[in-house]
């Protein structure tokens, strides 16, 4: 892939849910939530992880950190391999991989302090004594740009941004190496949003954070990738540097997905070319065979009804999962 | 062109334990028949309130609209009663609210539902309404139409509830047919299906059609005219150009700096507009933008601007110091 050495490697992840039906709750099927998915994220940079509800983003976010269990597959980060650790091997790793929710309401607990829900990972995982704790919150609510006068306040008494702010002083608490960002900004107002991004840009470039970035806006997750990766339906169909993504995508649901983003300029003439897809996305406990991309694809041929396409670099780190990708102009 | 909405100094109230919302503050506009106007702000801005105030359906305890008049087709709605309002609405005037799971009943299929919206305002058989709502499920392009009418709504995906909406909003053929967030919670591929398929249907039927929208971006590619709000009051209005290519409202050239469009060149910093929203239930007496504005002075925090029209232009504006902005709208 490249002569750097990745922060994290994930190879073939699969996470399978298990469908249980009938009198007895016996397994009949499983939602293949991540099913079969392979990427690497480097020191320093952003992978944008994009796709339409329910294609599993949140589930390889999660799978990643080992949240989740995996149903097969290896998840290497800074040279550990995580399936292999134990639970307490595993909790100590897991300092170096922090994440931030969609719902800054939901992940603070309202009886705790914005002090105490920033302390916790420090009284947790180090042996600071409380003069250094205390030092330490004051300097993390400060690089988030909160005002440190607000230790005793309590999460309600702040606005959605706010409290954004909150969730990412206690990912950065322990200095991790990676932060999965699960839709940080999606509960955001738009003046909002851009005060978030701009924080979680100054704070990668100051501390040289890895993130993965995952978001239903595209633009958003394009101004703030350095790559990108497509999911459909549990699968990765593209990932490139977001350049390539957005101006020589090969995937035809790329380009669907591109075409689709609307322009805030009147005189923007993209939706012209729009691509519109027919139908939904399947039901992903019922998936078609083939290439799951087959039931809306405008360019699908016999061959995408019977055989997977393979997932394959197709030119230098242009990774892409459709078998016409090679002849695609 | 010939108008068929003119609202005039709408207020709306809400009367609650912590005090007054003041949730829409003296908002005044037209609307020509067959326009498509986008109406957008940030959450809790009074859009959705000033919608509910024309149809009148704002709670009331504890809402309550307090001011100004609605002419719809030459009549004040605020004076009719509430039989001849309820006429007027889904006939005359269509709405479409912000979440579609809430108003598709569901314990009744969507057929029965469009087939009620149909004869209550229409002297058919329940014959010739279910043939009726047919046609309308293969109209917003749902395959299947005739058979899809037995489903609840359950059975539906959520692009597809909101086409079923879509068709119960034009069940009567409104003239003028409001659609709060149609398509905010839906996936991109899937908005720009419903965007493509409004547009289609606003050049057959020819109705005014008022879009309410957190998205710029979709009110830039179908809307004629914008409204933009901020705490309740409108700060900036005109056609579609005027305001993105010239925009002249501190507030509207913060939101659109604050947006990354997909094609832009990459590395281009936000601008963020720094701050929150007022409270409503303490509107500073001068601009209520002015904590956040870069542009403020004593005039701003004293004084409330008022929409101002740009002479020469469809363009109107409420801030003291529109003339110093340099909207290039990017
Ligand atoms: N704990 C779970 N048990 C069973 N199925 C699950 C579970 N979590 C997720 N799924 C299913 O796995 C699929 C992927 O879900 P996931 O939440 O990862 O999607 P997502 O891309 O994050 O969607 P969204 O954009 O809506 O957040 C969905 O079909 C979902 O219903
Ligand atoms: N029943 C109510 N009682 C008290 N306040 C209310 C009530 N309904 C709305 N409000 C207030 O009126 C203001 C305007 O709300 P509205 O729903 O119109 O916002 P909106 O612009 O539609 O926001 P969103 O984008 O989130 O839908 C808000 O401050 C809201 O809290
Ligand atoms: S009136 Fe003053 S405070 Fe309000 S937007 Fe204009 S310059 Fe800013
Ligand atoms: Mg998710
Ligand atoms: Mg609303």
């Amino acid at each position: 892939m490249d002569t750097k050495k990745p922060l994290v490697s994930v190879r073939n992840l699969k996470k399978h849910f298990p469908i249980t039906g009938g009198i007895l709750q016996r397994q009949i099927g499983a939602v293949k939530a991540v099913d079969d998915v392979s990427f690497d994220i480097f020191k320093g940079e952003t992978l944008g992880l994009v796709g339409e509800t329910g294609c599993g983003k949140t589930t390889v976010g999660r799978t990643m950190m080992r949240l989740y269990e995996p149903t097969s597959g290896g998840i290497i980060f800074d040279g550990v391999d995580l399936i292999a650790l134990g639970e307490s091997d595993l909790r100590k790793i897991r300092q170096r991989m922090q994440m931030i929710f969609q719902d800054p309401y939901a992940s603070l607990n309202p009886r705790m302090t914005v002090g105490s829900i920033v302390k916790a990972p420090l009284d947790v995982h180090t042996k600071m004594n409380s003069k250094e704790k205390h030092d330490r919150i004051q300097e993390l609510l400060d690089i988030v740009g909160l005002n440190p006068d607000f230790v005793n306040r309590y999460p309600h008494e702040f606005s959605g941004g706010q409290r954004q702010r909150i969730g990412i002083a206690r990912a950065l608490a322990l200095e991790p190496a990676l932060i999965v960002c699960d839709e940080p900004i999606s509960s955001l107002d738009v003046s909002i949003q851009a005060q978030v991004v701009n924080l979680l840009e100054k704070l990668q470039k100051e501390l040289g954070l890895a993130y993965l970035f995952i978001a239903h806006d595209l633009s958003m997750v394009r101004h703030i990738s350095d790559r990108m990766a497509v999911m459909y339906l549990g699968k990765i169909m593209e990932l490139a540097d977001r350049d390539s993504i957005y101006l020589h995508p090969v995937h035809p649901y790329t380009r669907a997905l591109m075409s689709a983003v609307p322009i805030p300029d009147p005189d923007s003439t993209a939706a012209h070319d729009r691509i519109l897809l027919d139908g939904d996305i399947p039901n992903p406990k019922n998936p078609p065979t083939g290439c799951n991309f087959n039931t809306r694809c405008p360019v699908a041929q016999d061959r995408c009804f019977v055989e997977e396409p393979e997932y394959r670099e197709i030119k230098e780190n242009h990774w892409t999962a459709c078998h016409f990708a090679e002849v695609t102009p | 062109m010939t108008s068929i909405i003119e609202i005039k100094n709408l207020k709306t109230r809400f009367f609650t334990a912590d005090g007054v919302v003041k949730a829409v503050n003296d908002v005044s506009y037209t609307m020509e028949s067959g326009e498509i106007l986008g109406v957008v702000g940030e959450s809790g801005c009074g859009k959705s309130v000033h919608a509910m105030s024309i149809m009148q359906l704002i709670p009331d305890p504890p809402g309550k609209i307090t001011n100004g008049e609605i002419i719809f087709e030459g009549r004040d709605l605020l004076k009719l009663s509430d039989a001849e309002m309820r006429k007027i609405r889904g006939r005359d005037i269509a709405m479409i609210f912000q979440d579609p799971m809430t108003s598709l009943n569901p314990v009744f299929t969507v057929g029965y539902q469009i087939v009620e919206a149909i004869r209550l305002h229409n002297d058919v058989t329940k014959k010739e309404a279910r043939k009726r709502a047919g046609e309308l499920l293969a109209l917003v392009g749902i395959p299947g139409a005739e058979e899809r009418l037995d489903d609840y709504p359950h059975q539906f995906s959520g692009g597809m509830r909101q086409r079923a909406m879509i068709a119960m909003g034009l069940s009567c053929e409104p003239k003028l047919l409001i659609a709060d967030e149609p398509t905010t919670a839906l996936d991109v591929t899937i908005q720009a299906q419903i965007v493509d398929l409004v547009k289609k249907l606003q050049d057959e039927l020819g109705m005014a059609i008022m879009w309410i929208t957190h998205d710029l971006g979709v009110v830039a590619e179908m809307a004629d005219r914008i409204n933009v709000m901020y705490a309740g009051s409108i700060i900036e209005t005109g056609e579609i150009h005027n305001v993105y290519k010239r925009t002249k409202h501190p507030y509207t050239t913060g939101l659109l700096g604050s947006l990354p469009r997909l094609d832009d060149e990459p590395g281009t910093e936000l601008t963020s507009v720094p701050g929150l929203p007022p409270d409503l239930l303490a509107l500073p007496e001068g601009c209520a933008f002015a904590a956040r504005c870069g542009y403020r002075d004593e005039k701003c925090v004293a004084e409330r601007p008022i929409l101002e029209k740009i002479a020469g232009y469809d363009h109107q504006v409420a801030c003291w110091h529109w003339e110093k902005i340099e909207g290039d709208g990017k």
